[in-house]
């Protein structure tokens, strides 16, 4: 598959950072040191042809370590090619460098998982939350919060 | 000497012409537009969080809800991913895949017609929602008919769909498509070459192909900047490569070309959903995966596996490999798609869903900055924005 030539070339480069490279229904996902991605992020940009961020998003993986990941969904247009990086991110500072400055389109993407996973994006520059309002308290689709919300008695009943 | 300042006003969350519940906060000098802040979130109903607490077939109903224009491109393209993440797209019966692209055209003009009716309503052409209305009645009645809600179909099933076709409503849909093209006609003839309209709209909330890249806006919005790409043509999905379709490419990166966009996007709906109804053969509507898949009726009544499977079904759900997956599809809007990671159980661990209309807002500010106030509604119209999606 034609992806493992660009996952091949991020290799060479940057072969400290690329923790683990899988494949999955024929999609392939690339795990990265959080530390590297910008510079990583900006290689696949500009020198692999990777012009588009589909998504970005959080997972919150309660119990393992490091708990959080955070996804980035990599899209290039000439080439219809997908593909997947991940960056692991611990729990004790959950903070990540902004790729607002490679894709525009990050700012608000990275603006949501903030509001609602709690990562910080270092440098970005607009740090607010989006969709809760601005005083709540809390990260909600983090997995120990509770699905009823905040201040109710646990829901007693089946949930399916 | 005048000394001036910019005054600030809230377009308010409640307001005719902001397509939902959006906030606008505007900086103003005099009539143009310094500074646009969107502020949304009235409408979250966290349907991420809740879908990690139901089984697969539990969270259809939730992606009705999202973009509740084009409820069943949500469900396709949940279907999509979760078959995929099974492992069991292969098995997906023709006549399935056949429906599930005439409903999904048949759902991106519903779309386009709500999108046409509200952004000429904005502008002041009142009878063009009343005609776009009259025949979007008349999809609403297939929706009805199919699924039993003139909304939120909730039709699409994951390995397939609810149930067959009724009698009688493949000559309908016929019909329809057959003089669809004849009202697309009325509406041009309304709009296009009035001056009117045309001054409101050339020129106005001008977004370049690059900007629009990387802003991440997808969709016809992108295709009106010159981008020259679709997802039904470029990562076919259900059998979209059998179908004959063009992809409408505007020049002028504006409103003007927007418009000229998803006018022709409803006419090769018409064209899709007429071959489509040419292939329709009789068959089954739903994969044959007695774990997966619900059994029919008869068999759920008259033996003992189609009862045990269907009781599982319900009460426990299916599970699946571990792993992760994305699928996007091309809705009205632009590329919905859904990210669902999987940790072996029946329940998705994570659902994501990428929200065309929350990325493609990301570029109101830049589109609207200098322009008036005038402008920013015809802004809001084009982008063709749905709150249940920038939301969730």
């Amino acid at each position: 598959m034609s992806e493992h030539v660009d996952v091949a070339k991020l290799r060479e480069k940057f072969a400290a950072a690329v923790l683990d490279v899988s494949e999955f229904r024929k999609e392939t996902t690339v795990v990265v040191q959080k530390e590297e991605i910008v510079p990583i992020c900006r290689f696949l940009k500009e020198e692999l042809g990777y012009n588009f961020l589909t998504d970005l998003c959080g997972v919150d993986y309660l119990g393992k370590s490091p708990r959080f990941m955070v996804v980035y969904h990599l899209y290039k247009i000439s080439g219809h090619q997908r593909l997947r990086i991940k960056a692991p991110v611990e729990e004790k500072t959950p903070r990540i460098d902004t790729v607002s400055g490679v894709w525009a389109t990050a700012n608000w993407l990275e603006r949501e998982c903030w509001d609602l996973m709690g990562i910080t994006f270092a440098g970005h520059p607009d740090p607010r939350r989006i969709l809760l309002p601005e005083d709540w308290e809390g990260h909600p689709l983090r997995k120990d919060y509770p699905v009823q919300g905040p201040e109710r008695e646990p829901y007693q009943g089946r949930l399916s | 000497m005048a000394m001036t300042e910019t005054m600030t006003i809230n377009m308010g969350p409640q307001h005719p012409s902001t397509h939902g519940v959006l906030q606008l906060v505007l900086e103003l000098d005099g009539e143009t537009v310094v500074k646009a802040t969107p502020h949304i979130g009235f409408l979250h109903r966290g349907i991420e969080k809740l879908s990690e607490h139901r089984t697969y077939h539990q969270v259809i109903p939730l992606t009705d809800r999202l973009d509740y224009l084009a409820p069943m491109h949500n469900n396709l393209g949940y279907c999509l991913a979760v078959e995929k993440l099974a492992g069991i797209t292969d098995q997906i019966p023709e006549r399935a895949q056949v429906i599930r692209v005439i409903m999904a055209e048949l759902t991106r003009l519903k779309s386009h017609l709500v999108w046409l009716a509200c952004h000429a309503l904005d502008i002041g052409a009142m009878t063009v929602f009343i005609y776009c209305f009259r025949e979007r009645e008349r999809i609403m009645n297939f929706y009805e008919q199919l699924s039993g809600a003139r909304m939120t179909s909730n039709y699409l099933r994951i390995g397939g769909l609810m149930a067959d076709l009724p009698d009688g409503i493949e000559k309908e849909i016929r019909e329809f498509v057959e003089e669809m093209p004849t009202h697309i006609d009325t509406y041009e003839g309304l709009l296009t070459g009035n001056k009117i309209w045309q001054k409101r709209i050339i020129g106005v909330g001008v977004i370049s192909a690059e900007d629009a890249i990387d802003l991440g806006v997808t969709g016809p919005s992108l295709r009106g900047s010159g981008v020259d790409w679709d997802l039904r043509r470029d990562q076919a999905y259900s059998g979209y490569e059998n179908y004959d379709f063009q992809v409408a490419v505007g020049q002028d990166c504006d409103t003007w070309s927007r418009y000229l966009v998803r006018l022709v996007e409803m006419r090769e709906s018409c064209k899709i959903v007429r071959q489509a109804l040419d292939r329709l053969k009789p068959g089954p509507v739903l994969a044959d995966v007695p774990k997966i898949c619900l059994p029919p009726k008869k068999d759920v009544v008259n033996t003992i596996e189609g009862l045990i499977h269907h009781f599982k079904i319900i009460s426990e759900g299916f599970k699946t490999e571990p792993g992760e997956i994305y699928v996007g599809v091309e809705n009205p809007k632009g590329e919905v798609g859904f990210y669902l990671v999987s940790d072996g159980s029946a329940k998705p661990y994570r659902m994501r869903i990428r929200p065309a209309s929350f990325i493609n807002l990301q570029a109101l500010p830049m589109m609207v900055e200098g322009s008036m106030i005038a402008d920013v509604v015809a802004v809001i119209g084009t982008l063709d924005i749905v709150l249940g999606e920038i939301d969730r």
